[in-house]
């Protein structure tokens, strides 16, 4: 079981009273993109094996969205962290860091 | 004017706890800014305080006010009081950007009494309610649909929904309250 910790509401909830919202941190390409840059937008989405960074939805709470990074093999949850951001905080990334070396980076 | 009746008109279940809708209750819903002084003189005109994140406190005539999200509160008030209350905080913040309403018809409250009341929600609600305080609200689900809960006295919990699944959430209130179906 997913449980997380709303960083709008303080409260550790599991995964059934959130509501997914896929990946984090996309750059959106809008009217005027190139097709390609549109279709990787729409379509394109990472699948990692590791570290990975989500959108969530505290849907039967307050009702904010958060991001959330957490590892797809272990479900280890390495953070969260409110949505008002375009990059993941600096203390986040070092910790990730920490716990898998190996870790290619958030980009 | 038509008589105002309350969802389940205060219908009523003895197990090993009882669950009662709890009737006509007044809510107002206020979306501000709640760091505003503004918003903290608006409430204090009606007797109200401004809860902290997650808290639910008392003001005076038996009024509550319950944090609901970083831009939403809760006035919990008597049903009569509610266009009132609802009026006095609009006119108080006529200039700021809020919205203000009376959802007291939207909205059913049930309590659960006894001194095993924990258990009927242990089973609806992926809560831990050993880790609930009292003047703590939790917003959560109850089965299959959105609920809002408190501790509203000793042996007793309070809950709010939608009107619309009242029944709903008095069927589960009901099932998981029938003796036997204790989980200790």
């Amino acid at each position: 079981m997913l449980t997380l910790t709303c960083p709008c509401c303080g409260v550790t909830v599991e995964e059934t009273e959130l509501a997914p919202g896929g990946e984090a941190h996309l750059k959106r390409f809008g009217p005027g993109a190139s097709d390609a840059d549109f279709e990787t937008y729409m379509f394109a989405r990472k699948n990692p094996k590791g570290v990975h960074f989500e959108r969530w939805r505290h849907a039967y709470g307050c009702g904010k969205w958060f991001l959330a990074a957490r590892c797809t093999v272990t479900w280890e949850v390495f953070g969260t962290y409110p949505a008002q951001t375009s990059e993941p905080p600096a203390e986040l990334i070092a910790k990730i860091k920490e716990k898998r070396p190996g870790w290619e980076g958030w980009k | 004017m038509s008589e105002a009746v309350s969802a389940l008109k205060g219908e009523s279940h003895a197990g090993f706890a009882t669950v009662t809708e709890a009737g006509l209750s007044g809510m107002v819903t206020l979306r501000a800014d709640l760091s505003a002084t503004a918003t903290r003189i608006a409430l204090a005109g009606q007797g109200l305080k401004l809860p902290g994140p997650r808290e639910i406190v008392a003001g005076e005539k038996g009024r509550f006010t319950a944090w609901m999200s970083p831009d939403e509160l809760l006035v919990i008030c008597s049903y009569d009081e509610a266009p009132a209350v609802a009026a006095g905080i609009a006119h108080s913040l006529h200039t700021e950007h809020v919205l203000v309403t009376n959802v007291s018809d939207a909205r059913a409250r049930f309590t659960i009494a006894g001194a095993k009341a924990d258990q009927v929600l242990m089973k609806l609600c992926p809560v831990d309610f050993a880790a609930l305080k009292p003047g703590e609200m939790r917003r959560t689900r109850a089965a299959q649909v959105a609920a809002a809960i408190w501790r509203s006295g000793p042996e007793e919990l309070s809950l709010v929904c939608f009107r619309s699944v009242a029944a709903y959430v008095m069927g589960l209130l009901e099932v998981s309250a029938r003796p036997g179906g204790e989980l200790s």
